[in-house]
């Protein structure tokens, strides 16, 4: 029954690679999109005028205590009710973004404020204007912190795509949960969609520790 | 039709949220139990000399970091049957949240562990303690005092995940919602609201790690 049920998911493995290309093609759009409103809300929680690092503040703390299913829920099912009807595919990668976003933006923040105000002062002395001081100063200095905490949460926004399957994307997770409606063998079929989430994390996992051993060599 | 938003709709199932409420923070909390004992478990094995030890908890924590908790969940609630394994619906959820959560808690241990200089073990082993009483009086008094904002953290994550467990059909905080979203048509109302309950328990174990840095801060620099 085994070998059986084997073949029937060999059968099946062009759909999984498929999945996993949505899987990919989500997670990587929100990811670029997510850094780049990350960046922007990160540099925005530095400004301690106007209450804006508040505001900040509180998307990211929302989005640290709502769980990500809670809001893909209310990305998809809420926005309609005043007119904004999504397909899956855009609900999807704009609920990974703004997740991502505030995540990115508490690291983006903690990077800049490990540079010493020092850097600042002689920035501005220098006669270099905002953008100039983040962009020649502070930036180059921060990414070294930004930088490994930044791949590790890539590897949770890929992890986090798979609760887009509840929504009727079909990803690589969504791909296995109608496979074992046919083939009830959970443990093949789960463990093929963990391999191929395995295969895409791991390296990237790696590449957040080696990230973290470089910077931590070079700053001594 | 936002402008809509019925609190008194909100109010008929509040009895049904609060037991959603109720059911997240039980299963948050039976979870976090048996994470924090496969956590110190696996950290062990990893620390340990034994190279069959440390392969076995360097799998564990490896693959269940590099796949998402959702495939996990499924993984045990559609596999666990051929294996003959019956467990019901709560009883898988609890074993999935624990099973992930275990993993990143070993992690965190053992950075709490490794930061604790080594003039410390050899101070005890000088002083005649035996590995088991180095580890409870020395090590783990000191890690853990480090660790526990990270770990309330994972605590945080946590609860945060137990919402997955909705989906194999558990009587949750957010299945609270999704049941009053489609028997009124109220998404808002209900999406809302969960949000919200969501919300209180983040902040109240924000308050607790903010509260327990401090005081780290106080007694260090006393």
């Amino acid at each position: 029954m085994i070998a059986v049920y084997f073949k029937g998911l060999m059968h099946t493995f062009p759909l999984f690679l498929k999945g996993l290309w949505v899987t990919i093609l989500v997670s990587g759009v929100s990811l670029l999109a997510g850094t780049l409103l990350g960046v922007i809300c990160g540099i925005l929680r530095t400004v301690k005028k106007w209450g804006i690092s508040k505001i900040m503040g509180f998307y990211a703390d929302y989005m640290r205590g709502v769980p990500f299913l809670v809001h893909i829920f209310i990305i998809y099912f809420i926005l309609p009710e005043v007119g904004i009807q999504l397909d899956p595919f855009p609900a999807a990668t704009i609920a990974l973004t703004i997740y991502a976003g505030a995540y990115i933006s508490e690291i983006v923040a903690a990077g800049i404020l490990s540079v010493p105000k020092g850097q600042w002062e002689a920035a501005t002395a220098y006669g270099l204007n905002p953008f100039q001081r983040l962009r020649y100063v502070i930036f180059p200095q921060a990414i070294r912190v930004i930088l490994p905490p930044l791949v590790g949460e890539y590897v949770l926004l890929v992890k986090d795509s798979s609760i887009v399957s509840v929504i009727g994307l079909t990803d690589v997770t969504r791909v296995g949960w109608l496979t074992v409606q046919r083939i009830p063998e959970g443990l093949m079929v789960f463990g093929l969609v963990g391999i191929l989430y395995f295969v895409v994390c791991y390296p990237m996992i790696h590449l957040s520790h080696y990230l973290e051993e470089k910077v931590s060599y070079e700053s001594h | 039709m936002l402008e809509h938003f019925s609190f008194r709709v909100i109010g008929q199932y509040l009895p049904l949220f609060l037991k959603g409420l109720w059911a997240t923070c039980w299963i948050s909390g039976i979870s976090i139990f048996f994470a924090l004992i496969i956590g110190v478990v696996a950290c062990g094995m990893r620390l340990s000399k034994n190279k069959f030890f440390q392969k076995l908890a360097g799998i564990y924590i490896e693959s269940i970091r590099s796949t998402p908790l959702l495939a996990q969940l499924y993984f045990f609630y559609f596999g666990l049957p051929s294996l003959h394994v019956n467990l019901n619906e709560v009883q898988t959820g609890i074993l999935a949240l624990a099973l992930n959560s275990g993993a990143y808690i070993a992690e965190i241990v053992r950075a709490g562990i490794v930061s604790i200089p080594h003039g410390q073990v050899e101070a005890a082993t000088a002083y005649g303690l035996n590995y088991f009483q180095r580890m409870r009086y020395i090590i783990l008094p000191q890690a853990l005092g480090v660790t526990i904002p990270a770990l309330l953290g994972q605590f945080i994550v946590l609860v945060k995940d137990s919402s997955l467990v909705s989906l194999i059909s558990v009587l949750e905080l957010t299945r609270a919602g999704q049941l009053m979203a489609s028997e009124r048509f109220m998404p808002a109302e209900g999406f809302f609201t969960v949000a919200a309950f969501y919300l209180l328990i983040y902040y109240i174990l924000k308050y607790l790690s903010n509260w327990w840095q401090n005081r780290l801060i106080y007694m260090e620099g006393h």
